[in-house]
């Protein structure tokens, strides 16, 4: 149980630089996810953590000890790998117990230690198993089994629920959350799954080419994208974009698709004519037969039970998707909706959020 | 529906007498391919079996039948006094050389041994030094080692000679050993293993704490035993079937090996040549290689065709 505390970190690869000064407070005992589509740096940013990649610059702190130039045995750490990283020729025991080993712990405590975690994963039966003979969901709790049995200071999770089958991810995803919470150990988990990144952790890390686009709670995230490609990358169906001009004094936005709205928060900073981008999330699009509905040329229709996604034209040629309550039987060629501006998410030009006022 | 046997393999169902026509036109049709790739098999067999066949069938003769140039298809009944006599004596001709071939097929024994375990302990170590670790001029060394595959014993027998004659090494078991023991193949084979152990394996043991020799010892040589077995099946054959430096480094008639000992029982002069001992002789030095061979197959196949991880 530690904080950790990332301060400035840059990395590069050659003449590639992967990281652009990264920095980060995680308090005690929170969850943070970083996020992001691969190539982001995110892997590179808990490689560092972990002590398997040396920063260019930055410093990386646990606990306020300075373990930048220590090696990953010494940070007082546990990693969980993607691909589980057990040794195959061990059993399921050795493995759990081979680092506590090495550390020199005496054989009744480890064994306490490996009896504890596994009845806690409730892998107590498997213990004299190898990895090979086990399925994957299991290998991954003995992967976790590994990391609990050191009582480190920090988690680690390198995507470890990506090889497993949807089914089995849901449920691993609410037994790491369980477990983490319980032991109340620090961790960092990364992964590109939005899904995973919205429901495990405390707070997110949005990658973005190297940067922290934005650090903030999930609903935060989701709520008040910082900018358009946090907006575009968390939610599903992705945010609509739509490209239109500040009017009315900063009071309104003059859409491309045709009709003048006020914004329903306040005025914008910025001339009139300033080129901004309105994003509506397709569950915030609403259905209306009203005079200044907008007609949606409907190209395609995704029933999904419950509710139907549609993707369409608006006039003037933009896409727009819209994720409605209705029976796809219902809808016709063209659709009439409305932009509520109530729902918009206003960015700037250069993509970062526009808030209201000033 | 079947008008007659459908015969096995067939893959039509036979619904008319047409396609019952065609089916058994399919089965001669694969009755006759099985024939023909017997036969073959068989020939190949028999051109590699017959040579052993008549060293095992004249072993068990006496002297004169094979002397006479007569080719024995089947056992004599001298097979225990030949195997005996070349075992304890060399053979009676031999009396004067006085070397056994129990302690020929001792030294071989020595040899095959000590350059099959020594190439793969050398081998594992520098691969594992290629592959994990990085040091300057990591690509030259193994491209270094990798050259060296070009040269062959034969190339680099007259300097590594002056190096034996140098270090007062000709005419010892080292000097037979150590000049055979650096190989170019097992590092290779064991570098591209290597390289298919995944690195988490590596970066997990980091955090664990592992030291590069503890990871060598606790995970790198367990996951390579099939390999290791596969290898010192084929090292132990190499080793064993050495002719020519063994020759060279060695005169010490006590220090022969059995594949170069078997070469000096074929002697010019006046003494006849005892092909019956020198045939036992051959059997008895072929023994240990299909005895390794044999106990050894499963882990050999195994290392060779499967990587397991």
């Amino acid at each position: 149980m530690a904080t950790l505390t990332l301060s400035d970190i840059r990395k590069s690869f050659g003449a590639t630089q992967v990281l652009h000064g990264i920095d980060l407070d995680v308090a005690e005992g929170e969850m943070i996810v970083v996020v992001g589509a691969s190539g982001c740096g995110k892997s590179t940013l808990l490689r560092i953590v972990a002590g398997l990649e040396t920063p260019t610059s930055g410093a990386v702190r646990i606990g306020g000890r300075d373990v930048t130039a220590l090696e990953p045995a010494d940070r007082d750490i546990a990693m969980v790998f993607q691909n589980y990283a057990l040794y195959p020729h061990m059993t399921v025991f050795e493995n759990m117990a081979y680092g506590l080993k090495i550390r020199g712990i005496a054989m009744p405590e480890i064994r306490r230690r490996v009896a504890d975690a596994a009845e806690m994963l409730e892998i107590g039966a498997l213990l004299d198993r190898k990895p090979r003979q086990l399925s994957g969901g299991q290998r991954q709790r003995v992967a976790m089994g590994r990391a609990i049995v050191r009582e480190p200071k920090l988690f680690l999770f390198d995507e470890p629920l990506s090889n497993l089958d949807a089914k089995l991810r849901v449920q691993m995803r609410a037994e790491i959350r369980r477990l983490q919470k319980r032991l109340g150990v620090t961790s960092l988990f990364v992964t590109h799954d939005q899904v995973e990144a919205m429901t495990l952790g405390d707070r997110l890390v949005v990658m973005h080419r190297g940067r922290a686009a934005q650090v903030a709670s999930p609903m935060e995230v989701w709520g008040q994208p910082a900018d358009t490609y946090v907006a575009g990358f968390i939610g599903s169906p992705a945010m609509n974009f739509l490209s239109a001009t500040l009017a009315g004094n900063g009071r309104a936005a003059e859409l491309k698709a045709g009709p003048t709205l006020p914004f329903a928060d306040g005025t914008r900073p910025g001339g009139d004519g300033a080129k901004i981008t309105i994003g509506v999330r397709p569950e915030h699009v609403l259905q209306a037969e009203t005079p200044d509905a907008l007609p949606l040329a409907v190209e395609l229709v995704e029933p999904l039970g419950s509710e139907t996604v549609i993707h369409g034209r608006l006039p003037g040629g933009e896409a727009l998707v819209a994720r409605l309550p209705l029976p796809a039987s219902r809808i016709g060629p063209t659709l009439p909706v409305l932009l509520p501006p109530e729902a918009w998410h206003v960015f700037d030009g250069e993509g970062r959020r526009l808030p209201a006022g000033g | 529906m079947s008008t007659g046997t459908i015969p096995r393999g067939s893959l039509a169902q036979v619904t008319s007498a047409e396609d019952a026509a065609l089916a058994r036109a399919t089965a001669r049709r694969q009755a006759r391919g099985r024939l023909v790739a017997h036969a073959v098999l068989i020939i190949g067999v028999l051109i590699f079996a017959l040579p052993i066949w008549l060293t095992l069938v004249g072993s068990s003769h006496d002297v004169s039948t094979v002397g006479r140039g007569d080719v024995p298809l089947w056992f004599g009944s001298h097979a225990v006094e030949n195997y005996l006599s070349a075992l304890l004596t060399g053979g009676q001709s031999r009396v004067a050389r006085g070397v056994p071939v129990w302690v020929m097929l001792w030294n071989s024994m020595i040899v095959a041994i000590c350059i099959a375990a020594g190439k793969i302990a050398i081998s594992l170590l520098s691969a594992y030094a290629v592959v994990f670790f990085s040091f300057p001029g990591r690509m030259v060394f193994f491209w270094l080692i990798f050259i060296t595959l070009m040269l062959p014993v034969e190339v680099r027998i007259i300097p590594t000679f002056e190096v034996m004659v140098n270090l007062g090494l000709v005419n010892t078991m080292p000097g037979l050993i150590i000049p055979l023991i650096a190989s170019a193949t097992a590092t290779l084979l064991f570098r591209q293993f290597f390289l298919t152990i995944p690195d988490e394996f590596v970066e997990a043991a980091k955090i664990d704490g592992a030291g590069p020799l503890r990871f060598f010892r606790d995970v790198v040589i367990p996951l390579s035993v099939t390999n290791i077995a596969a290898l010192f099946v084929i090292l132990f054959i190499y080793g064993w079937n050495q002719y020519l430096w063994p020759l060279l480094i060695v005169t010490d008639k006590d220090l022969e090996t059995v594949v170069v000992g078997m070469t000096k029982m074929i002697g010019g002069g006046d003494a006849q040549n005892e092909w019956n001992i020198i045939m036992a002789t051959a059997v008895l030095a072929m023994l240990p290689p299909v005895a390794v061979v044999i106990l050894m197959q499963r882990w050999f196949v195994k290392g060779l065709t499967e990587t397991e991880k």
